[in-house]
């Protein structure tokens, strides 16, 4: 007992390194990367994580376009046309919400104590979980983009239109989750997140162009819907997919990814430095 | 390097209307284990927060190496490490992608942070638990690993919060001898922790706190000449004796007999240890028998009543409630 532990003393005082020799911090991009794999990380252990982002989007893909496509635009297989990049918005914009679930639980843990003492930039871990979740994206929007294809969905803008379309929307996804980051900085559980995040997203999903033509709502709501961000991205995605990618929607789309990021980023960064 | 480890003056704390921590004043050289003493809610938490920039103070001045807590967080954080109170670690992850992570962070390589991490792993002996996950790690274990994640750069000054709270008394071996090897190594530590054995065991000064101020300081002999080097606990077999007996005791020894409540217990506070001889062949002259003659380190209720004048019986104040919080999940 007594050598081991002299033994174990002196092994811990073999390996320490010294202060010349440890490397310089990680830089901004790195450690945001590294931040990232930790994400991935736990998605390989914790695969259950992804039933959101595959049975979720399968059930809201079928279901949507049966229940409505017969009412709203008299049959199925002129709708999924029209609807599926409504609903690939819908449950992508739908799944950021998760984000800011998982960071009010992961935050609330010991390890982010840790990770806020180290040198590197402060903001990385909250870039590197949403980067993470760039992999969640692209496995929820291959799952819709199939299922609408075996539904019926012929994109004219062919693969170079979907694919635009599908970069375009995980940088619109990853700026909006910045909304959801400083929701998860303010309130203290998950459920809060969860029902405030919810209250925010039902107006924006459906105040918007996705289900239905916004010329058959009142004057009034037409205004909110035209400038409400959801439309204006899925636009963008329906004439991308379309094959009649415009220039103007696009770039609109930018702008709004740059102000979300530009004010919630920032606002997020000030929570996270004063959380307790 | 002159500059001391931690220099505070008038470090204060709110949350709400109560001050977790209290201006505290502290000097801390360099080298060596400085122990912070006090019991649940006392304010350690929120001090050493503060003191390792993840909670921005009040008020006061607090320098940690010579750096400004308020205008250089990133100087400091190059240069400290933190073991927080509930273990620093991801539990979804495994000991060796936690090491990697935090190596990584620290600006190794992918390959070369394997390699160190397999390389810490071996010395902290946790080799076997590499690849299970830390969620399945018992107490001693994660402490260790936890160590391990704050060594991957040795740091200037490390944290321990509570390392040993939780865990079992042949890990708490096995921490005290890690953390007297990392001081040999030129680490100053600075620990937080609800027993005066502990503190007394590794610290070479302690600052006793309760509810957010500092009501004692020095080293652990000053601070056990204050309270009394130790407690004489005797039992004896006839409760209806006990009279007796603390009479011998108060003679022989010449100090306040406590009587317990327990009816045939008796606890002395003894300045001077080797006097407690004398008392046991005075009570076996007298022909008293006794169950229990025991001989201890006074417990922090005791240090408290000496100090204080009252128990250690608070609340958990908010300045832990991050812990109170852990601790209901």
């Amino acid at each position: 007992m007594t050598t081991t532990a002299q033994d174990q003393s002196q092994k811990i005082r073999s390996v320490l390194v010294p202060a010349e020799e440890r490397p310089a911090p990680s830089g901004a991009v790195s450690a945001s990367l590294t931040y990232g794999w930790r994400a991935l990380l736990k998605i390989k252990h914790i695969p259950e994580q992804l039933f959101d982002v595959t049975v979720f989007p399968i059930m809201m893909t079928v279901m949507f376009t049966y229940i409505f496509g017969g009412a709203i635009a008299g049959s199925v297989d002129g709708y999924v046309q029209w609807l599926i990049p409504g609903i690939f918005v819908q449950t992508m914009i739908m799944i950021t919400m998760y984000t800011g679930i998982t960071l009010n639980r992961d935050i609330s843990k010991g390890v982010f104590d840790r990770f806020r003492s180290l040198p590197t930039w402060r903001p990385a871990q909250l870039v590197g979980a949403l980067l993470g979740d760039q992999v969640r994206y692209i496995l929820a929007g291959t799952i819709i983009l199939l299922v609408g294809f075996v539904m019926g969905f012929r994109p004219e803008g062919g693969l170079t239109g979907v694919l635009m379309a599908f970069v375009l929307l995980l940088l619109f996804s990853f700026s909006l989750s910045w909304i959801w980051t400083v929701i998860s900085l303010l309130v203290r559980t998950e459920q809060a997140a969860m029902g405030i995040s919810m209250f925010i997203m039902m107006p924006l999903t459906f105040a918007s162009n996705i289900f239905v033509d916004p010329e058959t709502m009142p004057s009034w709501l037409q205004g909110a819907v035209e400038v409400n961000p959801v439309s204006v991205v899925v636009t963008a995605i329906r004439e991308l997919m379309a094959g009649m990618g415009d220039f103007g929607s696009v770039t609109l789309v930018l702008i709004y990814c740059a102000v979300l990021v530009g004010v919630f980023g920032p606002v997020s960064m000030y929570f996270y430095n004063r959380k307790s | 390097m002159s500059a001391p480890a931690i220099e505070t003056r008038g470090l204060v704390k709110r949350f709400g209307n109560t001050a977790a921590v209290d201006e505290i004043d502290l000097h801390i050289p360099q080298g060596g284990i400085y122990g912070v003493l006090g019991p649940n809610g006392a304010g350690k938490t929120t001090a050493i927060r503060m003191l390792a920039t993840l909670l921005r103070p009040d008020a006061g001045e607090a320098r940690v190496l010579g750096h400004d807590v308020f205008t250089e967080p990133k100087a400091i954080r190059e240069k400290i490490a933190l073991t927080g109170q509930f273990a620093s670690l991801d539990e979804d992850l495994t000991g060796i992608e936690n090491l990697m992570l935090l190596g990584r962070l620290l600006g190794y390589s992918s390959r070369d942070a394997k390699v160190r991490g397999t390389t810490l792993l071996d010395a902290f002996g946790l080799t076997d638990a590499a690849t299970r996950q830390v969620k399945k790690y018992s107490g001693g274990m994660r402490r260790r690993l936890d160590i391990a994640g704050s060594l991957i750069v040795t740091p200037q000054l490390m944290f321990l919060d509570e390392p040993t709270t939780g865990i079992d008394p042949r890990s708490r071996n096995q921490v005290w001898d890690i953390i007297r090897t990392l001081v040999a190594g030129g680490t100053t530590i600075l620990l937080t922790t609800q027993h005066l054995e502990e503190a007394d065991q590794l610290a070479d000064r302690i600052a006793v706190i309760d509810t957010g101020k500092v009501i004692a300081e020095g080293t652990p002999g000053q601070l056990k000449a204050q309270v009394g080097t130790g407690a004489l606990k005797v039992r004896v077999a006839d409760p209806a004796r006990r009279e007796e007996a603390a009479e011998i005791l108060g003679r022989t020894l010449m100090t306040e007999v406590l009587r317990e409540s327990d009816s045939a217990a008796l606890t002395v506070r003894l300045e001077d240890e080797s006097r407690a001889a004398s008392a046991l062949i005075a009570l076996q002259d007298s022909g008293l028998a006794v169950e229990t003659f025991a001989l201890g380190q006074p417990s922090l209720d005791e240090v408290f009543l000496a100090l204080t004048g009252h128990k250690t019986a608070h609340e958990p104040a908010e300045g832990d409630a991050p812990a109170a919080q852990e601790e209901a999940a």
